[in-house]
């Protein structure tokens, strides 16, 4: 039994009996006694901090982190850039770690501020006039982008071009269930969306449309294609776009987007086995009384001084309820302050350096392991700091056989992308890959594949 | 007197001056960040990237020193009100310590540092970790199996909803409406409609419980099922829950239990024994994963057997094989899919199954059984100065009500919650639930001390106090001025919005 409710025996009879009662299990005397857990839990006694550090220790050590012994190659939305322990730091503080959302904001303008300068740094970033607080994942971003488009174009139909992550892609069609919005993939050609061509086949032009920058195989789409899809048809165009390449990509409100989301990982979170994560939204003003979850805003207190506060309310949950323009409630806040951290630490150059090296370390990557027989292209079009190529053995294996080797080679490919088979390799790099590790990497996929 | 690690009175350190933004600490050529080296060659990224694609210079983020950045964040953090501070008894958020045994767990790099995406073989402590927790929880709620992809407690529930269509489908049922107490959490009603239902709501009878005749009459074939918080939201336990389950279920619908408030039954009754057929838990509330400053949390959905087959998927897996048992992910075929990225909130589900092994069943069911003496100590106390709207033994949370006081001297709830913020506590939720006037909810949590619940209630009797005093009302009216910004002005902040520095001018 744990030690952090401080109650000593004495207390507990002092504060039965001042409420007339004997024993703690009186306290449940409105539960029916059929109802009541008869002997208790199934589950083993408490354990000590130290015994639960040593347990969960060993479960660690069974896994193989990403670091000298497995060097990273994977990425498919999850990626080892560097968190330097200043934002370990910074963002480990009790203060942003054990509050809660800022209802009271008099006491929690430390919060606000912090998320106050995250939307400004996301919207800089993606050249929007306003994020938002954050969401679950980049997933929960895109399917929130789609319930705005939807309800701002009033058309249930949604493109969503095949670029997009494959798990997102899932999670949009899992709750499509739900809104019963119409999900039409647009295929790829040589790695990007073939608009032109996608004939929906529904007979209804898109209310919403959905690409990535770079996409699902790090290749750059040309979005002016996309923009001219929603200039035909009046639909919005939603961006899932890469935090970390927009350091040195066109922005993607430059290129004509409604809505931005993203997955936010990469802006100071460890990889984390996938979570928690950071889920960016950026839209318009014309927006944002659309915009789900919260959103801090600047205002004045009694004294006139600056301070800030959770605004425009009226769209959120416990107020709105069933006609909320969402149900998010709990989002990502430390990860918010995390990334703002981050974004201050890599500053205005730092976010484009990192940005550049990784894609040096990728085309540096990829056009060693071209080098390699049997090894080729998936498709030939620009990709920055990830690039899909084809093996000659089965990409599950290769990851298999290139883990022995000291690597984590990247991700399989879903056989969507390859025309049904299993050679298809998703490989990342970024600003913490060495030259030496590349060399290192290239040399045992050659004795991997040989 | 200080009270026993509850009241922040001494916070913050000095002034009340306003932090500039990090756009306004920036300087030109200063820099934090430093990189590896790795001797790449340096190719220009006009080389192999189309020109239309790059932008003409960086972003414009911010550019400040490494010694900058810390005191910005540190003195920022001196502004914000946590748990570690001092007492936060915001009613229905479960504001409990967050062990920071926890917290080594999740920094552990065998966790931390594990790629989502990296095969089975080389996460066999991940998944075993979360089969282990699934198992957990499972005992814990009366339940068969569980996903624990959806990332809150409002995921939860769309996923829940989600789970509950999908069932109804299976049976060749079309059903359009999911029935809602009136006392229920917004994400309730928000969460049905994004699950493609209409919301039906019943109102509580006198006693503050659903009103069972009023549901009877909304219940038939169209309605694909309840969602219940039980206790509710006015901390009370629903003690017709047999015949409420025994009713939804005679028509064909399902029971979805809101877990926002297990903490108080953990270990004493379970959903499933109840008759809920789909949970969802807050681990960020029931089992101390840390809030966050509103996230990340993690809402893990629960269902009785005849539900599995639906949950999400892929789900980590004890696989038997005949090389002996390892970990690996599976996904049933009738799966409504994935509601995540990746698995889940990972490290906050870490987080959690420490949480559960450092109290073991014994220490989970003194849990409850503390967070319901506090709640009931305070109400108790109280009652001879707010008004108790529905006077019977509470369980973790305790609803009173400001409206007597506010009728006798003109000090609001929000007056109330104001004032306690000077006496170096988090206020109350107030305004709800919706359907007690001048509400002021108080959830102590366990972890809190009979010395700091005394020094709470003290507090909360000193502003009742006040308030019938000469210039009582304008004084709580101003509150509160100790604080790092006096009361905001929310009114303007929705009027002139202005959601990002840049928006200023």
């Amino acid at each position: 039994m744990s030690g952090y409710s401080p109650h000593t025996d004495a207390e507990v009879a002092q504060m039965l009996g001042f409420l007339g009662l004997s024993t703690l299990d009186d306290l449940f005397d409105v539960v029916p006694a059929a109802l009541r857990l008869a002997g208790g839990l199934d589950l083993a006694d408490g354990m000590t901090e130290p015994d639960v550090l040593a347990y969960m220790g060993d479960l660690a050590r069974t896994n193989r982190p990403a670091g000298r012994d497995l060097v990273c190659f994977a990425g498919g939305g999850a990626y080892d850039h560097e968190v330097p322990p200043v934002t370990r730091a910074l963002a480990s503080r009790s203060e942003f770690v054990t509050s809660y959302t800022p209802y009271q904001p008099e006491v929690a303008q430390g919060v606000l501020q912090a998320v106050f300068e995250f939307q400004t740094l996301v919207a800089r970033l993606t050249g929007m006039e306003v994020a938002n607080a954050s969401l679950y994942d980049g997933a929960a971003a895109t399917v929130e982008a789609v319930n705005l488009g939807v309800a701002a174009s009033g058309r249930d139909t949604v493109w969503v071009s095949r670029g997009l992550n494959p798990a997102w892609r899932e999670v949009l069609a899992t709750f499509g269930a739900g809104t019963g919005h119409r999900l039409v993939e647009v295929p790829l050609t040589d790695g990007t969306t073939r608009w032109a061509e996608s004939a929906p086949g529904t007979g209804e032009e898109p209310g919403v449309v959905v690409v990535a920058y770079p996409n699902y195989l790090g290749c750059l789409e040309d979005l002016s294609a996309a923009r001219a899809v929603c200039d035909r048809t009046g639909a919005l165009l939603v961006v899932a776009f890469d935090p970390i390449a927009a350091g040195v990509l066109r922005s993607p409100a430059a290129w004509g987007a409604d809505v931005v989301v993203g997955e936010g990982q990469v802006l100071g979170m460890p990889l984390s086995f996938g979570g928690p994560y950071l889920g960016l939204f950026a839209c318009g003003l014309a927006q944002v009384r659309r915009l789900p979850g919260r959103l801090v805003g600047e205002t004045v207190d009694a004294e006139g001084r600056r301070a800030y506060v959770s605004t425009l309310r009226a769209r959120e949950q416990d107020i709105r309820r069933e006609k909320a323009t969402s149900n998010v409630c709990t989002n990502q806040t430390l990860m918010a302050v995390t990334a703002a951290i981050q974004l201050g630490w890599l500053g205005t150059t730092g976010i484009a350096e990192v940005a550049r090296r990784s894609a040096q370390g990728a085309h540096y990557c990829r056009t060693k392991l071209l080098g390699l027989s049997g090894v080729e292209p998936l498709v030939d079009g620009p990709v920055l700091r990830e690039f899909a190529i084809r093996l000659p053995v089965a990409a599950p294996v290769a990851i298999e056989r290139l883990v022995d080797e000291g690597f984590l080679a990247g991700i399989a490919l879903d056989p969507g992308y390859t025309s049904g088979s299993d050679d298809g390799l998703l490989v990342a790099v970024t600003e913490r890959r060495t030259r030496t590790e590349i060399d290192a990497f290239v040399d045992a996929v050659a004795k991997v594949v040989r | 007197m200080a009270a026993a690690g509850g009241r922040a009175s001494s916070a913050p350190l000095l002034g009340r001056d306003t932090e500039p933004t990090l756009f306004e600490l920036s300087e030109r050529g200063r820099r934090s960040w430093q990189l590896r080296t790795t001797a790449v060659p340096e190719t220009p990224l006009e080389d192999f990237v189309p020109e239309g694609h790059l932008r003409d210079g960086p972003p414009e983020l911010a550019e400040v020193s490494e010694r900058d950045l810390v005191a910005h964040f540190t003195r920022l953090s001196h502004r914000q009100f946590s748990v570690d501070l001092g007492a936060y008894p915001l009613g229905s958020c479960t504001m409990k310590y967050n062990p920071k045994m926890c917290d080594a767990v999740a920094s552990l790099p065998g966790l931390a540092d594990v790629h989502p995406a990296a095969p089975a073989s080389c996460s066999q402590g991940w998944l075993q970790l979360l089969v282990e927790l699934e198992g957990q929880l499972c005992e814990i709620t009366g339940m068969a199996a569980a996903t624990l992809q959806p990332a809150a407690g409002a995921a939860g529930e769309l996923t829940g909803l989600l789970l509950m269509r999908a069932w109804h489908e299976a049976q060749g049922s079309s059903r359009h409406k999911v029935v809602i107490p009136d006392s229920a959490h917004g994400t309730n009603p928000a969460s049905v409609t994004l699950g493609g239902y209409e919301v039906v709501t019943v109102p509580s009878d006198d006693r503050g419980c659903v009103d069972l005749a009023a549901l009877r009459s909304v219940l038939d074939d169209d309605v694909a099922g309840i969602m219940l918080t039980n206790p509710n939201t006015l901390g009370l336990f629903e003690e017709d829950i047999v015949a409420i389950a025994g009713a939804v279920h005679e028509v064909g619908g399902l029971l979805y239990y809101d877990g926002a408030n297990l903490n108080a039954i953990v270990g004493v009754v379970r959903p499933g024994d109840m008759g809920f057929d789909i949970v969802h838990l807050n681990l960020h509330k029931t089992f101390a994963t840390p809030h966050g400053g509103g996230g990340p949390g993690a809402g893990p959905v629960a269902v009785s057997e005849r539900l599995v087959p639906y949950l999400p998927g892929p789900r980590p897996t004890l696989l038997a094989d005949g090389a002996g048992t390892r970990y690996g992910w599976a996904t049933t075929p009738e799966s409504i899919g994935r509601v995540h990225s990746w698995h889940g909130n990972a490290l906050v589900l870490a987080r959690a199954l420490a949480y559960l092994l450092v109290h073991g069943g014994d220490g989970l069911e003194q849990v409850a059984r503390l967070a319901v003496l506090n709640a009931n100590w305070l109400r108790t106390r109280l009652s001879g100065t707010f008004d108790v709207p529905y006077d019977r033994p509470c369980m973790h949370e305790c609803v009173l009500s400001a409206a007597s006081l506010k009728k006798a001297t003109g000090v609001r709830a929000l007056d109330v919650a104001k004032r306690l913020l000077e006496e170096g506590f988090h206020s109350p939720t107030v305004y709800f639930p919706l359907i007690v006037e001048e509400a002021l909810m108080l959830e102590p949590t366990e972890t809190e001390s009979l010395q700091t619940l005394e020094a709470l209630a003290t507090a909360l009797e000193k502003i009742a106090a006040e308030a019938g005093e000469p210039g009582g009302a304008g004084r709580a009216a101003e509150a509160p001025h100790a604080t790092p910004v006096r009361r905001v002005d929310e009114a303007r902040a929705a009027r002139t919005l202005v959601p990002t520095f840049d928006a200023r001018r």
